[in-house]
């Protein structure tokens, strides 16, 4: 599906003609992310993410596979594999740096992402699904980082594993049989490393499927922008290509840059010292910590220390879980019929002065040592973090009144410009 | 449905917070966290001019021999180096003959068989075999140190934070027990066969100090063998140990970086190009 007034595909070589006949390839790369996919023509930089994340999902899936070829997935030789690829394997530090660095850039790109949609609206009608089918990518995305931290068998790999199929021990009756059965044995082991390693070859195919499905449903009601006003008429859109290509494109240059410097000039900063000594069974570090990206979650997972009614350890297990969970049903909650932020004003004051400092402080509490008093700060954020989405939003979209919305996206840009023309062939509607 | 059970669930979870929160603000003010030991005394590395710090750093070659010295005559008599093969060592401007002659002249010889008997056996060392471990196994190295393990140091620098600075404060960094640590926790008093050092996690290590006394090897290089420099010089070997082709990682950086630059001005300007005649 596409606005009447798409770019039609029209191959003019006799073999692209003959192409488009037999298989219509091009013409659904066209319609894609081509000249026949009409974009809003008001979208600022928040809308790159998107195209950035699948940029970053392609460096995982190549420096992966070549990765691949050298690692051993056993727990006797994985780690020493690793430190071969460091060593011994041509430009193997460059692999194993971009892939291990290449994760953090693609969930920094990806929190950006969904923080867009938050702030947008990009999550209401009629972009539900498109919400919904992001939120299964990100929960793969957890899914496939988690395991692949297990690969190198370091000492955090071994503990972060244990801690995180632990969380499966605590489902009342059936939790331990659980575990064992998703380790494979009583600890991570052998058993565990190997499936990990398969599954964690699996899932970014999985991730790329689900993506198509995204971009799909993303296509049906076309993109959203900054206004959240729906698209009126051919002067409200560009074609994609050239327009967003271009834009993309210097996304994706400053987007290099930031992983280089990363990667070339701190590759371990955001690592932890403790996977550079193999795995012990043993000896537990002093501080079991996750990879940063899933700091927040720690944060709620460990917010939890008194019993009621159920065990604690049951509660953060319920309460991480729930905290991504509740995001399925943001759509939901959240019933003001205006998207953007920009014209909900208790919306957003508390989106960036509730949710983004709520959230980068349970962010920072899940990379310190559970004590006092990060204990009692992430128990203050969770609760907030829970307020937001399932009380204080449902509130505010009853009783917040939103400002004026432009008449349309032609409008709104209109009104940033002075000479009162868009500047191009379109002539601009009579007010 | 979801708008009412969405709040139920939010209050529920809000409720089991406070309460949580409660408790442990309760049991904050009725007894505060004690201060303990590791947390009063426990030192920060101090930063360490080093010839490879900052992007564009480098190793210095002389300085990675001494370091090699230093690990040769004083470390590996408790600590392997397991990663290192005796080629690698050409990267610290030794010949391939020299690399051979480091590898047959090893205070330890290799593991292997007797050819006749198939009885386990050591050989000379080769250029492509790793340095040695000074012990057979685990068993026999806690054994011959009281219970302790010391640690391979092949990848030392990375594995404990701020590395290179701190094997560096680490060697330079015993000393007695101040007097104040004693008297506020009696209880923290090292123990017998352990080391005070402020650098050390716990504060007492099972190592003793390994660098004692100036001049304890004598550098060909004519460089003043103190015991800070000869804990310098160990640290670069040992981030080089650690990181091998940093700098590699430095040079290859600098020229993406350039490009990528280029690169993002290009784009840029196609951007600029492309969207003209578009108010956005």
């Amino acid at each position: 599906m596409s606005f009447p007034w798409a770019e039609q595909y029209a191959p003019k070589h006799p073999f692209m003609r003959y192409m488009d006949e037999k298989l219509p390839l091009p013409r659904l790369v066209f319609n894609a992310v081509g000249g026949g996919y009409p974009v809003p023509r008001n979208l600022n930089y928040f809308w790159n993410f998107g195209v950035l994340a699948g940029a970053a999902l392609m460096i995982q899936i190549i420096t992966g596979i070549v990765l691949a070829m050298h690692y051993a997935a056993n727990a006797g030789v994985a780690f020493d594999s690793v430190e071969h690829i460091m060593r011994d394997v041509n430009s193997g530090w460059l692999l194993r740096y971009a892939h291990a660095n290449g994760a953090s850039m693609f969930f920094i790109v990806v929190y950006l992402h969904i923080f867009r949609g938050l702030y947008y609206g990009s999550y209401k009608a009629p972009r539900e699904m498109v919400w919904l089918l992001g939120l299964v990518i990100f929960l793969l995305m957890m899914a496939t980082a988690f395991m692949g931290y297990v690969l190198p068998w370091g000492q955090m790999s071994f503990w972060g594993a244990k801690v995180i199929t632990g969380l499966f021990g605590a489902i009342p009756l059936v939790g331990e049989p659980i575990q064992t059965w998703l380790l494979g044995g009583f600890a991570p082991d052998n058993a565990a490393l190997n499936r990990f390693f398969s599954l964690h070859f699996l899932l970014p195919f999985v991730i790329l499927g689900v993506i198509i499905l995204h971009i799909w449903a993303l296509h049906i009601p076309g993109s959203s922008n900054p206004t959240g006003v729906a698209v009126k008429g051919p002067q409200d859109t560009v074609p994609f290509h050239p327009y967003y290509t271009a834009k993309d494109g210097v996304g994706l240059g400053v987007f290099m840059i930031v992983f280089s410097l990363l990667l070339f000039f701190a590759p371990n900063f955001l690592g932890h010292a403790d996977n550079y000594i193999p795995a012990n069974p043993l000896s537990t570090p002093a501080h079991i910590v996750p990879e940063w990206y899933f700091w927040p979650f720690y944060a709620i997972l460990r917010a939890f220390t008194v019993d009621f009614i159920l065990p604690a350890k049951l509660w953060g297990v319920l309460a991480m879980f729930a905290s991504i969970l509740l995001l399925f049903f943001l759509p939901w909650l959240d019933k003001s019929p205006v998207r953007s932020g920009n014209y909900r004003p208790l919306f957003k004051k508390f989106f960036w002065f509730g949710l983004i400092p709520c959230v980068l402080i349970l962010g920072y509490c899940g990379g310190a040592p559970a004590e006092e008093p990060y204990v009692m700060i992430s128990q203050l954020a969770s609760a907030y973090y829970f307020a937001h989405f399932l009380i204080i939003l449902p509130i505010i979209s009853k009783i917040e009144r939103p400002l004026p919305l432009p008449n349309s996206i032609t409008e709104s840009v209109l009104a940033k410009h002075t000479d009162g023309t868009l500047g191009d062939a379109t002539p601009a509607p009579a007010a | 449905m979801v708008r009412i059970l969405g709040p139920i669930v939010g209050l529920g979870f809000v409720g089991v917070l406070l309460w949580s929160l409660m408790w442990g603000a309760i049991a904050f003010v009725q007894e505060p966290p004690k201060a303990t030991a590791e947390h009063e005394f426990h030192k920060h590395p101090e930063k360490v001019d080093f010839s490879f710090n900052g992007p564009l750093g480098k190793f210095d070659q002389a300085q990675l021999q001494r370091g090699l010295q230093v690990y040769k005559e004083v470390c590996s008599a408790c600590h392997s180096l397991r990663l290192v093969s005796f080629r690698d060592l050409t990267a610290l401007g030794y010949t391939d003959g020299q690399a051979k002659t480091l590898a047959a002249e090893w205070s330890t010889e290799t593991p292997s068989i007797n050819p006749e008997t198939g009885e386990p056996a050591t050989r000379k060392s080769i250029a492509s075999d790793r340095i040695p471990s000074p012990f057979p196994n685990e068993v026999a190295a806690r054994a011959a140190n009281n219970g302790a393990l010391p640690p391979d140091l092949s990848l030392i620098t990375k594995a404990r934070h701020d590395g290179s600075n701190y094997v560096h404060a680490l060697l330079t960094g015993y000393s007695a027990q101040p007097a104040a640590l004693l008297k506020h926790f009696p209880e923290a008093k090292t123990g017998e066969g352990l080391h005070y050092n402020p650098y050390f996690a716990n504060l007492n290590l099972a190592m003793a100090p390994p660098l004692t006394a100036e001049g304890q090897v004598s550098y060909a290089d004519g460089t003043k063998p103190t015991v800070d420099q000869m804990a310098k010089d160990v640290s670069a070997f040992l981030t080089w140990t650690a990181e091998p082709k940093l700098q590699n990682r430095h040079r290859t950086g600098l020229a993406v970086l350039i490009f990528l630059v280029i690169f993002t001005g290009l784009t840029w300007m196609a951007y600029q190009n492309v969207w003209r005649d578009k108010k956005h």
